[in-house]
């Protein structure tokens, strides 16, 4: 598959801004600047950017609690998003919602979720909407290891089949729900499963956004197209812990090392194509140095950003109650 | 005027926004009914008939039936409200929000605070609940207080055909979530309704019985028979006010306080158990904001603190009644 140059700088700028942020709200919550539970999603870059390259304006994503990364992907403002983990009055919810709720409908972004399982539901909904408006959208659930057990993920998986929704169940296998291992708390497969609801599956390479993007081509043009719903299982890794301040007593020592020397998405794309000649490796260093300046002010700017206030309590529950 | 059933009221009140906005869609279990079956088309309409005929108008894309799988499609009605439908989504029986709760109170009713006020969630949802159909434990619970704890939710509780009518055309076309409340025992229940579509505003109570002596308070259901025990009040010689106040949440706190301050007598009636309900929810309103006024303890009329029994001989002991009214009223008249 060619590629033109111009799409694989903005896939590996937004893959390098989702890294750079994790990494910056990793730092900066040790040092107690952030406020509550950050879930980061460093490590999992290509399997977000590699589905959400094939979306447009018309195409809705549901998250799960690891959400930034989604949200970056479909095209939020990491500036709005580093001030709404800050917990700031014009972050991109107002400071009401935080990491765990971040949300940008107007970007098809129907929210991170704070319940394990808790979006696909929604998602099928987002995909009603597109079949009945005749808008061409389409609808992505992300779920994670943990949330392919949920028996919302699963009922939403026969909804959506029933119903023929324009949906793709992308579910991000990082190996770990919370501590426990998926090998252990997944029955079945996840290809299994899919072909039990009669959807067909599709595994991508979580580390490579090649291997994502051309995996996600044909289930999102098969729901476009109205053939109705598909799964994928994409296979990664988390470098961090499932929240911020977990010792990951469970994993393997050296565990996370072997994969951030081995299986690093954003070195395994770089590494693709330079080596093809496709673009020099100082233009991706360039892209670095703007993401970081990017995230350097988002912080810069969350910081110096008022908090919300008492008015604010009260407000956005309702838009009339009488 | 014409003279409708409770549940005709609900159906033409659907039909008539469905013709006016083409975004509302309908769905829930057996809402059209057999779906891919041999038989009928429209086999059902709702496992008590209150959507009959919509799907013959409108189409099965806009009247869904659905799978057995309330998460999955309550959490898609919340879904598709949040991206541009309306949906009216049938919760059958109340009692079944134990599998699908977290989509309503997590999802739905938050959407708009967790996402900065930017979010805007028409969804309806059609429940039915309350007892003295023999349904026993799991199909006949009130459950509406849990529904009015959570902010973001609006829980309307219709008592008569005509207020079905207005309240669930202007449930439609509310921007925030609302849990529409049917009680299934008012179903066959006839009044005035007109065919003509109107709206009924949320947070406004109905006055239904006007004297100076008490106030009572009754929710759903129990409106009628506030409105009986009223009537045999006044010919015992105590004049009564009833107040229905159709919705939980907002609560019309405004026409309680005022019938109260002048009254100094307060009876609530209340289909729910009675631990943080309807009924303490009153009882604690007035007595924070109306207390100099009283002249007598606050009486509640209440469930007992029971799961909802089978046998008919328990099940007319449980429901609130007449005689449980008539004998709180005169308490609190005497008090």
């Amino acid at each position: 598959m060619q590629h033109s140059r111009q799409f694989l700088l903005d896939s590996y700028r937004s893959m390098a801004t989702i890294r750079q942020f994790e990494d910056r709200v990793h730092d900066e919550f040790s040092t107690g600047k952030i406020p509550g539970f950050v879930h980061l999603y460093a490590g999992e870059e290509a399997s977000a950017v590699g589905v959400c390259a094939h979306l447009d304006s018309r195409d809705a994503i549901g998250s799960t609690h690891r959400g930034h990364g989604h949200c970056i992907a479909k095209g939020c403002d990491p500036v709005g998003m580093m001030k709404e983990i800050y917990g700031r009055r014009d972050g991109l919810c107002g400071g009401k919602g935080g990491s765990m709720h971040i949300a940008d409908l107007s970007k098809g972004m129907l929210g991170a979720n704070g319940i394990v399982g808790g979006g696909s539901p929604l998602v099928c909904g987002a995909a009603l909407t597109a079949k009945y408006l005749k808008t061409g959208g389409v609808a992505i659930a992300f779920v994670g290891d943990g949330g392919s057990n949920q028996g919302t993920t699963l009922e939403s998986y026969n909804l959506a089949k029933v119903w023929n929704l324009p949906v793709v169940f992308v579910v991000e296998d990082n190996g770990y729900a919370e501590s426990t291992s998926s090998s252990w708390s997944v029955g079945g497969s996840q290809l299994g499963r899919a072909a039990g609801f009669g959807m067909p599956g599709v595994e991508a390479d979580g580390f490579d956004f090649f291997s994502v993007y051309e995996a996600a081509r044909e289930p999102i043009e098969r729901a476009r197209s109205g053939g109705g719903p598909s799964l994928m299982h994409v296979k990664l890794t988390r470098f961090y812990g499932h929240f911020e301040g977990d010792a990951m007593t469970y994993r393997a020592a050296g565990e996370i090392a072997k994969f951030r020397e081995e299986k690093d998405s954003l070195k395994i794309f770089r590494s693709r194509v330079t080596s093809a000649g496709l673009i020099d490796g100082a233009e991706l260093d360039a892209i670095d140095a703007q993401v970081g300046k990017l995230i350097d002010e988002s912080v810069a700017s969350s910081e110096a950003a008022a908090m919300p206030a008492l008015p604010d309590l009260t407000t956005d529950v309702y838009l009339r109650y009488a | 005027m014409p003279k409708k059933t409770y549940r005709q009221a609900i159906n033409e009140a659907i039909a008539s926004e469905m013709r006016r906005d083409h975004r509302v869609i309908v769905m829930g279990e057996d809402n059209a009914g057999g779906a891919g079956a041999p038989g009928e088309k429209d086999a059902w309409g709702g496992v008590l008939g209150v959507t009959k005929g919509l799907q013959p108008e409108f189409g099965p894309e806009r009247v869904l039936d659905t799978p057995i799988s309330e998460s999955a499609f309550i959490g898609a009605a919340a879904g598709a409200a949040a991206t541009g439908l309306r949906p009216v989504a049938e919760l059958m029986f109340v009692d079944f929000m134990g599998v699908c709760f977290d989509q309503i109170f997590n999802q739905a009713a938050k959407f708009r605070y967790m996402f900065g006020g930017k979010a805007v969630t028409p969804l309806v949802i059609r429940t039915m609940y309350g007892a003295g159909l023999r349904a026993a434990s799991q199909h006949s619970q009130c459950l509406y207080p849990l529904f009015t704890h959570i902010p973001g939710l609006k829980v309307v509780l219709p008592s008569s055909p005509y207020e079905a009518k207005g309240l669930m055309i202007q449930a439609i076309r509310d921007d925030d979530p609302v849990i529409f409340f049917e009680h299934k025992a008012l179903y066959d229940e006839t009044g005035d309704v007109p065919d003509e579509s109107y709206t009924i505003p949320f947070g406004e109570a109905n006055i239904t019985r006007d004297g100076g002596d008490l106030t009572i308070v009754a929710f759903g259901r129990m409106v009628g028979l506030a409105n009986q025990a009223a009537d045999e009040l006044k010919r015992e010689g105590i004049a009564a006010t009833v107040i229905d106040p159709r919705t939980t949440s907002p609560l019309d706190t405004e026409s309680i306080l005022d019938s109260v301050r002048e009254t100094g007598r307060l009876v609530v009636v209340d289909e729910a158990h009675p631990r943080c309900s309807m009924a303490a929810d009153v009882a604690r309103l007035v007595a924070e904001e109306a207390f100099k006024h009283l002249k007598a303890p606050i009486k509640t009329v209440t469930a007992p603190h029971t799961p909802v029994p089978f046998s008919p001989a328990l099940e007319d002991l449980y429901i609130p009644n007449l005689a449980r009214i008539l004998e709180a009223a005169r308490a609190a008249a005497r008090g």
